[in-house]
């Protein structure tokens, strides 16, 4: 029954598929690099010579994609010292130099998500309102759907209504959602989900969480339980603890990385809203300082609205100069 | 506190003009390339960042050598300025309009907060003597209109929902009858967030606006928004035509760029600031008090504003008595710390307090844990009243009972014991600071010299 178990998960690899993501993902990008790429254009007809004002309006460019100010200024560094070393002579030849720092930056080679052992648990933790519970819900009807039980456990018992929210979710991937009343203990919430989940023969279980990161206290005491509850029950869990991180968000993204990062055995990254003008830079300077790789992105509201993140493609629609009469 | 990082950079950047009798240009380039770096790594939007630093380079340039204000404090003075009239210059009210009912519509991208800051609204209206009336609108998200329901409960104020199945237009309008009937004089609809670009919602928001003619539009942001704020508040705008702005989440870490940004993009005043989850925690936005509060200089007069809605006067005089008259005990010190409680989280208090930011910044990276007033509060109790008032007999042996008697170590004990030695002579400072701002209103710590 379950056939397709192994070591990673059987992402499709036809080529049907990778277009039309590729499509979906530039058309949900188009308006992020609408204004990215006019200006590039515009700069790179400008001046054909590597100046300074060429690197100004180049580091203006990558800090208003929320790139952020140390990245930003590495990577400029990298442009400059290839022009003196003659790697790269003219403008036009700075964009796909950039295009492939950046993709190697943001490389991962690991297995995009771990199910291994039975349960397979996967914590999702981020702050309020970047989009935890809906990930769940797509992440949930995506691995239903290839076959594995899943089962959602409702460990934000504080915002009024998250498990609500969660159950109708589950309901629309056809899997269980376990819950207590507002305000409960997580942990317990975990725990019953962890038994039930065993009770059941459950492949994976998703742990849903409270964003609160007005306590750091809190929140860490909070997680570390939830954490010590699931290596009890299920030895070698959580096999993945997903950060969830909004396209919107600026370096803050940073600071919630480094929090929870802190706060338990992060061991990907989760992009939501890129379906937005948002152009989700941080990425890059959440790879770099943390070494934390992005391994889904979503972008929509819809059940089918993610997708796994490809370094390559996903700089390729940012800084795609292409095409864009025909999006605007 | 938020802006923190924010503000740690630009009081940097501000200490960097020492020792010049004149401004150069010279002079002003490390510190304003530093101040540059700040907003940015703030997330204040690009283009804002630029104009700012322009105006006060053309500012700090034009400076005349006073005889009164150092170079430095002149442009201490400038970013002051600046930094208010960016945020809004004077605070903004809420629209009343001038026959009931009046109509604020929330809106805003998905996960900014919406919900959460309708429920504080309603509060903070009722607490205004306002009879709310709370619109379930958002007919997408699921449980939104039971979020919605929750958060009417517990603040005790009606909410109007027709489920999911109605559209967000009939609701508006049929909520519009429904505040005639229970006599509400403020109406808020929560609409169901969405992305800028999405014309169809975009178009349902405009319907709305069309059907109950709002007195507010108000847009909800989220203060950890990047770049990305700025495109998001002008298309709301254009499409909609904002009155005002709420910006969430200025609790925490957050960098709060997108506040400095929007307002200027759009022209449209920040109204009300969410800092916290509390579902009391969403304040008035007042720009001169956040300005003065990034750049250090504290802000007594929110902290004043704090005290009086949680302190009780009688007490707090007496207390004053007890101070000056050097008669503080432990009694007293623990009353002090259930007001300070009621204030709110330590390092937001902290931060309105001039020169104390540092301090917050210390409390902060301590990791204090608001737990610790419990466990000060065992110990304190487990005292005798003969020890609470004299707390230089608690020996060896009374700490060991002390200990015992709360359950808890010798060495916590102790440590109580030289926090409260500590805070006393604390306190002492900030009365000597409490009077000289009664005196001379804001007070710059570096204007003294």
């Amino acid at each position: 029954m379950y056939g397709t178990k192994g070591g990673g998960i059987p992402v499709r690899r036809g080529a049907g598929e990778r277009m039309s993501f590729f499509e979906n993902l530039k058309q949900s990008l188009a308006k992020t690099r609408q204004n990215f790429t006019d200006r590039i254009s515009e700069l790179v007809g400008a001046s054909a010579k590597i100046d300074e004002d060429f690197l100004d309006e180049l580091e203006m460019i990558l800090l208003t994609a929320d790139v952020g100010v140390t990245t930003t200024e590495e990577l400029i560094e990298d442009v400059r010292k290839a022009a003196k070393k003659r790697e790269i002579t003219g403008t036009s030849e700075v964009i796909p130099f950039l295009k492939k720092r950046v993709a190697e930056l943001l490389r991962d080679d690991g297995v995009r998500t771990r199910i291994s052992g039975h349960p397979t648990v996967i914590l999702v933790v981020g702050v309020n309102g970047v989009g935890k519970t809906t990930t769940i819900g797509k992440l949930a009807n995506y691995f239903h759907l290839f076959n594995y039980k899943v089962m959602l456990a409702a460990g934000d018992t504080f915002r009024a209504a998250a498990s609500a929210q969660l159950k109708i979710w589950g309901e629309r991937a056809g899997c269980d959602v376990i819950a207590h009343e507002e305000g409960a203990d997580p942990a317990a919430v975990v725990f019953d989900a962890l038994k039930a989940a065993k009770a059941r023969d459950v492949d994976i279980l998703f742990v849903d969480t409270a964003g609160r990161l007005h306590n750091k206290a809190n929140l860490m005491n909070e997680l570390a339980k939830m954490d010590r509850v699931i290596k009890r029950e299920v030895p070698d869990a959580p096999q993945e603890v997903f950060l969830v991180l909004d396209a919107t968000t600026g370096q803050n993204a940073i600071t919630q990385a480094k929090v929870f990062t802190e706060t338990t055995h992060v061991t990907g990254v989760i992009l939501t809203k890129l379906d937005g003008t948002a152009k989700g830079g941080v990425v890059v300077a959440i790879r770099r300082e943390l070494g934390l790789p992005v391994k889904w992105i979503g972008i929509g509201e819809g059940m089918m609205d993610f997708r796994p993140f490809e370094p390559d493609k996903f700089v390729e629609a940012l800084f795609d100069m292409g095409n864009q009469a025909a999006e605007s | 506190m938020a802006f923190e990082s924010l503000s740690e950079r630009l009081q940097n950047a501000i200490k960097m003009f020492r020792g010049t009798k004149e401004i150069t240009e010279e002079d002003l380039k490390a510190p304003l390339r530093e101040v540059r770096m700040a907003l940015l790594e703030a997330d204040v939007n690009f283009k804002v960042v630029k104009d700012f630093v322009g105006r006060i380079k053309e500012r700090a340039l034009g400076v005349q050598v006073d005889q009164n204000l150092s170079p430095a404090q002149q442009i201490i003075k400038i970013v002051d300025e600046e930094l208010t009239q960016l945020l809004g210059g004077t605070q903004a009210k809420l629209e009343v309009a001038p026959k009931p009912p009046t109509i604020i519509m929330l809106v805003g991208l998905q996960g900014a907060g919406k919900t959460t800051t309708a429920g504080k609204l309603a509060l903070t209206l009722k607490k205004k003597h306002k009879r709310p009336l709370l619109v379930a609108a958002d007919v997408y998200r699921p449980a939104a209109v039971t979020q919605l329901q929750v958060l009417g409960e517990q603040v005790g104020v009606p909410v109007f929902s027709e489920g999911t199945d109605v559209s967000p237009v009939e609701i508006a309008r049929h909520a519009l009858d429904y505040a005639e009937h229970m006599a509400c004089d403020t109406i808020l609809i929560d609409t169901a967030g969405r992305l800028h670009i999405d014309e169809r919602l975009m178009t349902e928001l405009q319907d709305i606006k069309a059907a109950v003619q709002p007195h507010e539009i108000l847009l909800t942001i989220d203060a950890m928004t990047g770049q990305d704020a700025v495109t998001v508040a002008d298309t709301f705008h254009k499409d909609l035509g904002l009155t005002g702005l709420i910006v969430t989440k200025l609790d925490g870490d957050a960098r709060g760029g997108a506040v400095l940004s929007v307002r200027e993009v759009t022209g449209c005043s920040v109204k009300f600031v969410g800092m916290g989850e509390k579902l009391e925690a969403l304040e008035p936005f007042y720009p001169d008090r956040m300005a003065s509060r990034i750049l250090g200089m504290g802000d007594l007069l929110s902290l004043i504003d704090k005290i009086k809605d949680t302190t009780d006067l009688a007490k707090a005089l007496e207390m004053e008595k007890k101070l000056k008259k050097d008669e503080f005990t432990l009694e007293q010190f623990l009353e002090q710390m259930q007001q300070i409680k009621k204030l709110g989280p330590l390092d937001t208090i902290l931060g309105m307090i001039p020169g104390m930011g540092g301090i917050s910044q210390k409390l902060k990276e301590a990791n204090v844990d608001e737990k610790e007033f419990d466990r000060v509060e065992a110990i304190i109790r487990s005292m005798t009243p003969k020890e609470r008032q004299k707390p230089e007999i608690i020996n060896g042996s009374r700490r060991k009972r002390i200990a015992a008697g709360c359950g808890m170590r010798v060495q916590d004990v102790n440590r109580l014991l030289k926090n409260f030695e500590d805070s006393k002579k604390l306190m002492k400072k900030m009365q000597g600071m409490a009077k000289f701002a009664s005196k001379g209103g804001k007070m710059l710590p570096f204007m003294h010299r």
